[in-house]
């Protein structure tokens, strides 16, 4: 019996966690959500139950419009990692969104040589079955 | 304002090889070295009263494993595990479980065979999602350990200029040392690293880029290794074999993403000060400064967090070659050749510990003369998100 050979396919994160579970659900509708306190004000990113700036718990879930900027990143050459081995060179980066969250993911759609520190980006959804993964381009 | 004198180092020990082929456990690696570092003070499995441990490779419950393994009834165990820095934990751990009489003599052990189980730790994947928050948003973006220090070294360049060959100084400056001490030289013979000599600024720049903007010559190396300190009461350091190593100081601190938050200042801009005021202090008069040198950017950043210089001008300092162990105007730096180019098992924090007790007691293979004070700074985890830090300073008499 000949095994099918299996494409390796981006690590994908797993939507029962509980903390993150309505971020990851939003993303089926392209949605970038993400957690303001309502008595502090801070925004909580990545999401949790609790509030980290104040002791009541008043999160609100708010919807992020995809604009963005490159705070700082890597052009990655060198993996092991099945999938991403083959996607070498590739950028990753921290990328802050203009509502304040701060999101590892990568920078598409341009080559490595080109993106900057301060580069404006844009939401830029990779389509999978059970969600929808946040890249970002450039504006 | 004079000097703590509530716990030494009295033991110190680090495993000879760094490749062991698979002949030999972690949990042995740890007994031998506990051995020959008790040996190292005069004492006897018997004195050990507290078990330090970083919890790795025991399982579940890694302290009683290890007790037993060593065949001791320790009064205290202490399995704090945070990476690479653990062991400076450890010793200011210790040092407080002396000074509050819940222990006379502490044993810090650790042994790994990241090399012989051919762990790919700084471009190896990471995995698909996790139950963990923070991980389950971080893990479908690809960010290979290098990377992650990558992007410090990127937002310290943009923020403050700081070129790829200032960098490169750190580099040099510990191959410098490495070049001296014969376990090192081994160390890189058996890992097959190619050209076994001095580096040059031009070598480092010029060796291939792993994740931009850090070089292959920026990165430590993946070893076995193992080690064992032993740290004791006053009572007991002052009948011990060799001249005792007085922890005058400690700080630790974590540090992790924040949205909105500085990736170019570490957790030591928060441990660093607290260890200096303890020790009554100041980095200035250091005269070793044994720095976690996972890569060139990290040794940069903490050295400007622990106050050697400004934050921002870490590049313009380290040019022209203070940092080795002949040079005046710094301390020197990483003298056994550090994790760039001597022992890097993954959590290279006890040799920190093992080096800097080796310069105060005048035995390094990179001796600065008459050295007094030295500073060991463990990093563990990440330095471009979650981390911890501990800052140990270090006197002799």
């Amino acid at each position: 019996m000949s095994e099918a050979k299996k494409v390796p396919t981006r690590p994908l994160p797993k939507a029962e966690e509980f903390d993150t579970k309505e971020f990851w659900a939003g993303t089926k509708d392209k949605e970038f959500r993400y957690q303001q306190c309502a008595d502090c004000n801070t925004v909580v990113f990545y999401p949790r139950r609790h509030c980290t700036g104040c002791t009541s718990g008043n999160l609100e879930w708010k919807v992020a419009a995809g604009n963005a900027t490159v705070y700082s990143y890597s052009v990655v050459r060198q993996s092991y990692h099945p999938f991403f081995r083959n996607l070498v060179p590739y950028v990753v980066a921290w990328i802050d969104l203009d509502e304040g969250p701060r999101i590892l993911s990568n920078v598409t759609g341009v080559t490595p040589e080109e993106v900057e520190i301060g580069m404006k980006l844009k939401l830029d959804w990779e389509e999978h079955e059970e969600l929808n993964i946040p890249l970002f381009t450039p504006v | 304002m004079s000097q703590k004198r509530e716990a030494a180092i009295v033991g110190i020990h680090e495993y000879p090889s760094r490749d062991v082929e698979g002949e030999i456990s972690p949990l042995q690696m740890k007994a031998e070295s506990a051995a020959r570092a008790l040996e190292d003070a005069g004492l006897t499995w018997a004195d050990v009263d507290g078990i330090y441990d970083a919890g790795d490779g025991g399982g579940m419950m890694n302290g009683l494993t290890i007790a037993e393994y060593f065949g001791l009834k320790p009064t205290v165990i202490n399995t704090t595990g945070v990476g690479g820095s653990s062991y400076e934990f450890h010793a200011a751990h210790a040092r407080r479980d002396i000074a509050a009489g819940k222990c006379k003599v502490a044993l810090l052990t650790y042994g790994s065979t990241a090399h012989s189980n051919a762990r790919a730790i700084g471009v190896g994947g990471r995995g698909a999602g996790s139950m963990h928050p923070a991980e389950n948003m971080d893990s479908f973006a690809g960010q290979t350990l290098i990377a992650n220090y990558a992007m410090v070294a990127k937002r310290h360049m943009f923020e403050y200029g700081t070129t790829s060959r200032q960098l490169a100084e750190i580099s040099t400056a510990t191959r410098y040392h490495a070049m001296r001490n014969p376990e090192a030289v081994q160390a890189m013979e058996d890992l097959e690293f190619l050209d076994i000599r001095e580096t040059t600024v031009d070598d480092v720049v010029n060796s291939r880029l792993i994740a931009d903007p850090l070089h292959l010559l920026e990165c430590c190396m993946i070893s076995d290794g193992g080690g064992a300190v032993v740290i004791a009461a006053p009572e007991v350091a002052r009948n011990c074999k060799k001249p005792p190593v007085w922890i005058i100081g400690s700080g630790e601190a974590t540090k992790y993403p924040e949205n909105g938050g500085d990736i170019t200042t570490s957790a030591a801009a928060q441990s660093g000060p607290i260890a200096f005021a303890d020790a009554g202090v100041s980095a200035a008069e250091m005269d070793i400064a044994m720095i976690y040198d996972s890569f060139s950017i990290t040794v940069l950043a903490l050295l400007e967090d622990l106050g050697f210089c400004k934050k921002g001008e870490g590049g313009a300092w380290v040019e022209g070659g203070r940092l080795r162990f002949d040079q005046s105007g710094g301390p020197a730096l990483n003298t056994d050749g550090g994790g760039l180019s001597s022992n890097h098992p993954g959590m290279r924090g006890i040799f920190l510990l093992i080096e800097a007790a080796r310069q105060l007691r005048g035995e390094s293979t990179s001796q600065v003369p008459g050295a007094k004070l030295a500073v060991a700074h463990g990093n563990g985890g990440m330095l471009g998100s979650r981390h911890a830090a501990g800052t140990i300073i270090l006197g002799a008499d």
